[in-house]
This record gives structure tokens, sequence and C-alpha cells, in this order.
């Protein structure tokens, strides 16, 4: 098998092949990207949160020189957009939400276009709102949405999105525990804050076919998105073609068609001229959708030997005022709740509701962050109730290679043990149980997430097209999408390594729906799992086509040739050799010679979760643990982390340079969330917008991580390799409120971990009023 | 009166990137603007328009401005460097830039030119720079993807490499106008 030979680009800290550009300034974001007869998109927000729409004037708008096109709902064909079909590019009567699209203007310059949206009037009738997700459950509450896609009645705020789970039998379970914990979570908005804010680039041509220069993480179903919308607009059957930029930042905001989208989409039709739409930094912080708040109420059990017995999940998820794919993260929450250690007896049951706050939708991790807080924190929790050290307790509970759990999925390798194992001997976890230190704490938290794609779509497919040049340079032709974490190189060096020849001949193609086969998108720590396996099947099959070649040429039997190093061999004789460009350019250059393409379809053997939401849902799982040690200060509530271990069996690292990028990066968005993070909303209005109130921590605050990569080469992935993109911000919240708890005794169930929260749960601790 | 009937502007000369450049500007505008805008050097990125990011940091006279925030017609006479203008003669990146590439600290790659340019001043003010030295040197330079770890170790790789870190903006032979 390839993986038992020596490998020689798999596994090398190879830097990343578009780097260079990236420094030297080179790089084209959606900012740098100009058309002739550009015109510049701006948006007019509602100013209130909910309210009929009683009239828009936009004639100042419409008079101002400058102004191509100003829209408004009344203009434009009743199009639903959106996961649950609930939204519009631009509203019609009513608002739901403060950053409510209610008009728009393509003028010649950003100046002009903002000076038009500030000359639209509109006048509004203002309706009782509602902006706690419990609240909008109770009969009486404000109807946010009177009537479904269908135009069916809606009778409450309750999304008709049920997520439901029952495994084994929890009362039953609850009912043979020997110690039972019930506590109350919560987790808050929080924005992906992607350097390069949002933005695209829509032109038709004369045949009113779209162009669209993007920066979505789903371009495919992007286009399939747009299509529908085109037809909306009397532009049936049109071909949406979607050309990517550099993309500054992804983190799962570009998992959804947004609504800026098709508002610009809509005014380069009008206009029919190409159309830019950027946001400012603050549109970015209003307008674009953050990570899903939630409410969970978790029970956990154990017998008297600390054998989990039962997890029993109740969790809100505010959805705010419309749909994205968003409401879709129970389904990966379910595999913590299910399947981080061994419990037999699971019941979680998720309710979406619509509010009046900001619509929410998926960030790293796709929920995983939100429900690993409540059951790593609990299992704290339910390990003190039991008497056992957290550490011991991990161990007695800790998954299996080979298990099937709950929830029916099939793991294959797994390496939490000796992730929590290895995360305690670097932390020095016995020798801080023998002499605790004041006011320092150590503390943990494991994962498990999907590690071998995801179907939470019908297909889970990676397309991808190989061909090779006179010269030995291989082109390599992708659906997936590069957002950062070097997906391009990954798929250079697996190109490299299966087909013969060396990392810098490989071209990889990517970004244009119009030239790269389908892919799902990027999502799911999936890409290099799925591309990698794409590109080791196309590999193949590029690699037997040049070794056919090269048999007659070389007189030797195509079986007994091979491919390294750009160079054709004989297995039997290596000195019996041809140069890889000699054998091509004789392909061509021959009479009814050949070209050399081979393409492949990878879709991994996952199954979609069925009716009642079981089904071996990724075809393997990641696993990892988190450990920090942290020491609090009891006078001004602050949080220091001195040591963060993080490991992660990731399968095989591919290239450990780009691998610990992942995890540097998402122990310190993780730690984010956990300390600092929340978007403060009062009453549905964004109250920071900007990067002073927001803080998204600093140089400053880089954190001592030490990665520890545990490998237990899987038979699924590429060379063995798992996913990794997401993992690293899975554990961090509660690993370090275990820790803060574990230092001064104060447990805190709602994020972020502010001083404040400390210092009041130090204050109750001491017997003093709030 | 509509937006085209109130422009006024200006005459605009200084130095980018050692070419002498004029250009006409209205008074309000920043330099980050011209730069992009006027210029075509979109390396300089703007992140938030507030000088809260730090992705739009160029040199001007050697010292690193947020040029989002930095009134355009203040530039008059200056020698303003821009990630475009680190490359050394032969078109190669200049150390700075390929330690970034080497220690694997750029990712999504939109604060990059904003923190390299941070880090160049860093270096040139101090050559061999401790890490809590770098630390601060970038901390207003916000990336959301890295966790500045291997950011940090570029510079540090960086700052132990050279022993000269030539000024931008102040290299002999090159005169303000």
């Amino acid at each position: 098998m390839t993986r038992d030979r020596e490998l020689r680009y798999v596994g090398r800290p190879i830097p990343k092949m578009d780097a260079a550009q990236k420094v030297a300034g080179r790089a084209q974001y959606i900012q740098d990207l100009k058309k002739p007869g550009m015109l510049h998109g701006a948006i007019k927000y509602s100013d209130q949160v909910h309210a009929r729409i009683l009239s828009i004037d936009a004639s100042r708008a419409r008079k101002l020189p400058g102004v191509k096109a100003v829209l408004t709902g009344d203009d434009i064909p009743l199009i639903p957009i959106g996961f649950m079909k609930d939204n519009l590019a631009l509203k019609k009567g009513k608002v739901r939400q403060y950053r409510d699209e209610v008009a728009a203007v393509a003028a010649i310059n950003s100046e002009i276009a903002r000076e038009a949206v500030d000359l639209i009037q509109v006048e509004y009738e203002p309706l009782p709102a509602v902006f706690d997700p419990e609240e909008a459950l109770l009969p009486g509450a404000p109807l946010i949405h009177e009537t479904d896609a269908k135009g069916g009645p809606n009778k409450s705020n309750r999304l008709k999105l049920p997520w439901n789970l029952v495994c084994g039998d929890v009362d039953a379970g609850r009912a043979a525990s020997t110690h039972v914990v019930e506590d109350r979570f919560s987790t808050t908005w929080v924005a992906h804050c992607c350097l390069g804010a949002s933005g695209c680039l829509a032109e038709f041509d004369l045949s009113g076919n779209l162009t669209m220069h993007s920066i979505t993480q789903i371009p495919y179903l992007a286009q399939n998105d747009f299509g529908a919308f085109l037809a909306g607009l009397g532009l049936e059957g049109k071909n949406v073609r979607i050309l990517s930029t550099t993309i500054g930042g992804g983190f799962g905001s570009k998992l959804d068609t947004h609504v800026y989208e098709f508002i610009a989409i809509l005014l380069a039709h009008k206009t029919n001229k190409p159309v830019r739409m950027i946001f400012s930094r603050e549109e970015e912080f209003l307008a674009q959708a953050p990570r899903q708040p939630t409410r969970i109420r978790i029970a956990q059990g154990c017998d008297q030997y600390g054998r989990l017995t039962f997890r029993d999940v109740d969790m809100i998820l505010d959805n705010g005022a419309y749909t994205s794919w968003g409401a879709t993260t129970p389904s990966v929450m379910m595999v913590p709740i299910s399947s981080l250690y061994r419990v037999p007896n699971v019941r979680y049951k998720a309710t979406c509701v619509y509010t009046n706050n900001l619509y929410s939708q998926a960030m790293r991790g796709y929920g995983n962050p939100q429900a690993t807080f409540a059951i790593e924190s609990i299992t704290d929790q339910l390990a003190e109730a039991a008497g056992i050290d957290p550490l011991e307790f991990r161990l007695l509970n800790v998954n299996q290679p080979g298990e099937i759990t709950p929830q029916r999925f099939r793991v294959t390798t797994c390496g939490l043990r000796e992730c929590i194992e290895g995360v305690a001997d670097k932390l020095g976890w016995a020798e801080h149980r023998k002499n605790p230190k004041k006011a320092r704490g150590f503390g943990l938290g494991s994962l498990i997430h999907v590690g071998g794609g995801a179907r939470v779509y019908k297909s889970d497919g990676h397309g991808m097209i190989m061909r090779v040049d006179d010269f030995g340079k291989v082109t390599v032709i992708t659906g997936g999408v590069e957002i950062g974490q070097g997906l391009e190189t990954i798929i250079a060096q697996v190109t490299a390594e299966c087909v013969g020849v060396l990392p810098e001949d490989i071209t990889v193609v990517k970004g244009d729906t119009s030239i790269c086969p389908w892919d799902v998108g990027t999502h799911a720590s999936r890409a290099a799992f799925v591309s990698g396996n794409a590109a080791l099947a196309a590999g193949a099959k590029l690699k037997r086509k040049i070794l056919e070649l090269a048999g007659p040429m070389m007189r030797v039997d195509p079986k007994d040739l091979d491919l390294r190093d750009r160079m054709v061999f004989s297995t039997y004789d290596p000195e019996e050799a041809m140069p890889l460009d000699k054998v091509l350019r004789k392909a061509h250059f021959t009479a009814q010679g050949t070209v050399l393409t081979a393409e492949h379809f990878y879709d991994p053997p996952n199954e979609m979760l069925d009716k009642e939401f079981k089904g071996n849902l990724s075809c393997s799982y990641a696993y990892g643990a988190t450990g920090v040690e942290v020491e609090v200060d009891e006078e001004t509530g602050q949080v220091e982390i001195l040591k963060y271990i993080a490991a992660h069996d990731v399968g095989r690292a591919l290239n450990p340079l780009l691998l610990k990028g992942q995890v540097y990066g998402a122990a310190l968005m993780g730690t984010g969330m956990a300390l600092t993070e929340q978007l403060v909303l009062k009453d549905g209005k964004v109250q920071n917008d900007n990067f002073l109130d927001y803080k998204i921590l600093t140089a400053l605050d880089a954190l001592p991580v030490e990665p520890i990569l545990v490998e237990p080469v899987d038979e699924a992935g590429p060379y063995g390799a798992k996913g990794v993109g997401e993992p690293g911000c899975v554990p961090v919240a509660p690993a370090i409120a275990n820790a803060i708890y574990d230092a001064v005794g104060v447990r805190i169930r709602d994020l972020p971990i502010t001083p404040e929260k400390i210092l009041a749960g130090l204050k109750k601790k001491r017997g003093g009023t709030l | 009166m509509g937006y085209l009937e109130k422009i006024v502007k200006h005459v605009l000369e200084f130095t980018v990137n050692g070419e002498p450049v004029t250009v006409l500007v209205q008074p309000h505008e920043m330099l980050l603007a011209v730069l992009r805008d006027h210029l075509g050097l979109t390396g300089a990125k703007e992140g938030c328009g507030l000088g809260e990011c730090g992705a739009c940091t160029v040199l001007v006279d050697g010292v690193s401005v947020n040029s989002c925030l930095f009134p355009a017609l203040e530039a008059e006479g200056a020698l303003v460097t821009t990630i475009e203008g680190l490359m050394v003669d032969d078109g190669r990146l200049s150390p700075l830039q390929q330690a970034f590439v080497d220690h694997g600290a750029v990712q999504c790659g939109f604060c990059t030119p904003g923190m390299v340019m941070s880090a160049e001043a860093l270096l040139a003010e101090t050559p061999h720079p401790t890490e809590k030295q770098v630390r601060a040197g970038l901390a207003g330079n916000l990336c959301r993807c890295t966790g500045y770890n291997q950011i940090i170790e570029a510079v540090l790789a960086a700052g132990e490499s050279s022993d000269s870190n030539p000024k931008p903006g102040n290299e002999p032979g090159k005169e303000r106008p």
C-alpha cells in the first residue's frame, strides 16, 4: 500500500502555495476587484426592529446625480430566499430585525450610493417585538412570521424543523444512576470577524447569463440558489457562473448565500452594469449573521464506578428573524451529545425559535463548540459528584477504536485516550493534584468531530480533474474552495506523491464553476479529506495512463513500470528509465496521439442521518483534548492562560506546518469565544459593531499552544488523514471554564466568561449578596 | 446640490515605493484610498476603516501608520512604502516576507500585508526583538486565522537572521522630492 512506502511529500511542512502572492500584496480579494463601468451598491437597512412598512419614499435618492438605480421591495418580484425560504432580498410588508434590507442603490461610486441610501425615507408602524427565545415560544408572543414558506399559517415562533434524537432508555439510565448532575448553560452570538469583510460583484452578459465574483464557501450550492433567483426574475435557465476571488476568511460565514448577494444581482440586472457590493466593518457586524446562540439544559449520570449511564440534553437555539443553514447545526451537535465518551442512553431535543434578533448562522465547529461547552462542563461536575478525578473520569469513559456509538457512528480509529493522556502529561496533572497552587487551576475538555466528511446534504462529493502537459506539469482542477487553510497545498502534495512528480509541478485550478467539477462546499473540516481522496483516485488513473503509454515506448510491460520524481522506470531495473516529459511529448506529437486526463468524483461512504437522526454521518471521527492551566486574579477576575496543550487525533498530518496553523488559529478563536467575544444585542440592536468594542484577541493574547499530534493512520483518509479545520475550537471554552472552577471554585455557565462573572461568582461563594 | 458639484481637488505629490507620484485628491480622502483607488496599489487592505485592525498599515517616512485614518494630503512630500515596495530589487520576497511564507504565518492573507508592514517597522527600530517586543509591535494588527503564533515565529526568525534591515523610506540615495 502507498502509505507503507516512504512518503516524499505527504507529511512534510511545505509552505502554502499561495503564501508568496499574499505576502507580496498581490492576491486579489473581492475588495480589489474592479470592472469597466462598474457601479457600487449600497443597502438601506431598517431602523425598526419589528414594524410594518407603510411607505418608502425614494424620490430624493433617485434624483441624486450619479445614482443609477434605486430598488425597494415593491420594484421586484416576490422571490423567497434562504434555507427555509423565509427571507426576501428586499423586504415587503414588514421588517423583522434591525438589519432588514428595505431598499438598495447602485451609483457611480460608493459615496454617492451611501448618500442616496440616507435620502430614502421609510415610514413604519411599530409592532410588538420579542427578543428572548423562551418568551417567543409562549402563547401570545408576537409572531415573527405569520405564514410559512408555503403560505400556511404559523401558530408559533417555533421553526418547523424538529431535532429529536433518542438512543436507549434515558429514564431507565437515570433511574439506574448513582450520581446525577443537572445544569443549565448558555452560549451567545459570536461574530466570525473575517478580516476581509463581505462582498461580491455581479454582472450579466447580454444574453442574461450571470457571472458572480464571489467569496462563497459553497460555489455550487450558490449557483443553484442564484439560478433559482434568476428564474424568479424571469431569467429561467440562464447560466450562473461563480468566480471566486481570494477569500479573506471563512469560518462558516459563507456557507449560505446572503441577502447582499441577491441585492447585487438585482441591481446588476436593473442597470445592466457590473455592480460591486462591499461591506464596511460596521455592516459586517450588523448585517452578517453570527454564531447561533444556545440555551442548554443538560443532565448526565454515572454508576457507582463512574461509568456514564445517560445524557439528556434540551436546547433552544435563537434563530433570529430568518433561517440560515445554521438551523441545521443540531445535526452536528448530536455528534458530541451522542458519542463523546461511551454513554449508552442519550436524548437530545433542539428547538429553533424565531425572534426579532439578528438572524444567526453556523460558525467553525457547526454547533459543536456550543454543545461541547455544556457536555464537558457537566462532565467535570459529575466527576466531582462521584468523587473521581476529572482526568480519571474521562479515561474511564473514553471512546474506543472499533466501537459503534448509540447514534450508530462506526468508529474506526480513535486516539482520544492518547490525546487525553498526552495533555495531562504535558500539563503536569498528577503533580498539580498533589500540590495545587493558590488561584491556579487545570482544566480539560475533549472533543469528537466529523473527520471524514459529513453527509449533511444528500451528496458529500468532491469532483476533480487532472491533466498533464508536455513537460510533465500536472494541472489539478478542483471544485474545492481555498479559504486560507491550505487546500491547494494539500492537493499538490497528495498529487505529487501519488502520481510521481514534484509538488512544484502541480498547478491547482479552482474557483470557477464553469471549469471546475462539482463539490458540495468547504465545510465540516472536509476539504483536505475529500480532495485528498479525490486526488488519490484521479492520480492513480492518470499514473496508469502514463505508464500504459510508456510501456510500448520502453518495451516494458506497464505493470512493471512505476513513476517517481518525474521519471518512468522499470521496477525490475530502475536503470531502465525514461523521463516523464519525453513520454508525454511522444503522446502528443504522434499521429492519432492522445492527451492524458483523469477525473474522479469522490463521495465518501458515509450516511445521511435517518428519520431517527441515526447513521454513520462521517467515515472517520476526529478526536482531541485540550488542557489549560489558568491563573485567576481574585481581585480583578482576570484569567491568564499559563499553559495550553492541544492534542489532536488527525489520522495523519499531511502537512504539519499547515496543520499547526489550524490548531493555533482554532485555539485562539475558541479562547475568544470562551473569554471575550459577544455581540451585545439590546432589544435586537447590536451595541458593539467595531473591533474596539467587540474584542477578538490580539498578538498580546497569543496562547502558548503546545500541539500534540496523534496519528492513528485511518484507512478512510488520504494517507490516513482526518479533518482538522474545526476541531481545535470545539473544547476550548469548557477546558477554560473547568480550569477556572479548579482554580477558584466558581463555575461559569454562560459564555463569555468575563471578569465580572467571575467576581460575582467569587462574591456569591464567599456568602455575599450579588 | 448633488454630490458631483461639491468636489474640490488638490494636487498631492509624494514618493511611493521610490517612485514620485502626483495625484488629485479631495481634502477628506485618506491615504489608503489614494493608494488603492488612484494608484492601484491594492496590497494595503481596508479591514475596518477605523484604525482598529491594522490591515491598511503602510510606512510614511519609515513610521507605520493606519493609512485608513491618515489624511492623504498629510503625505505631501513624504516617502511612503507599501507592501508592494518591500520586495528586493530582483523581484524576490524580502527576508521578512520569506519568513512569513516559511513559518506558515499566512492563511487567508487579508491581514498579511499590514502585518508585514508593522513587522518591518518594528525590525527597523529593533532589529533583534524579543518575543514580548514582537507581540507589542503587532498588537495593532488583528488576525482571525493564525492565532498569531506562526506570525510571531516568523518575525522573530527574520529578526535573528538579518543584521541590517534598511529602513524603508529612508534608503540612502533616495531623497525627498
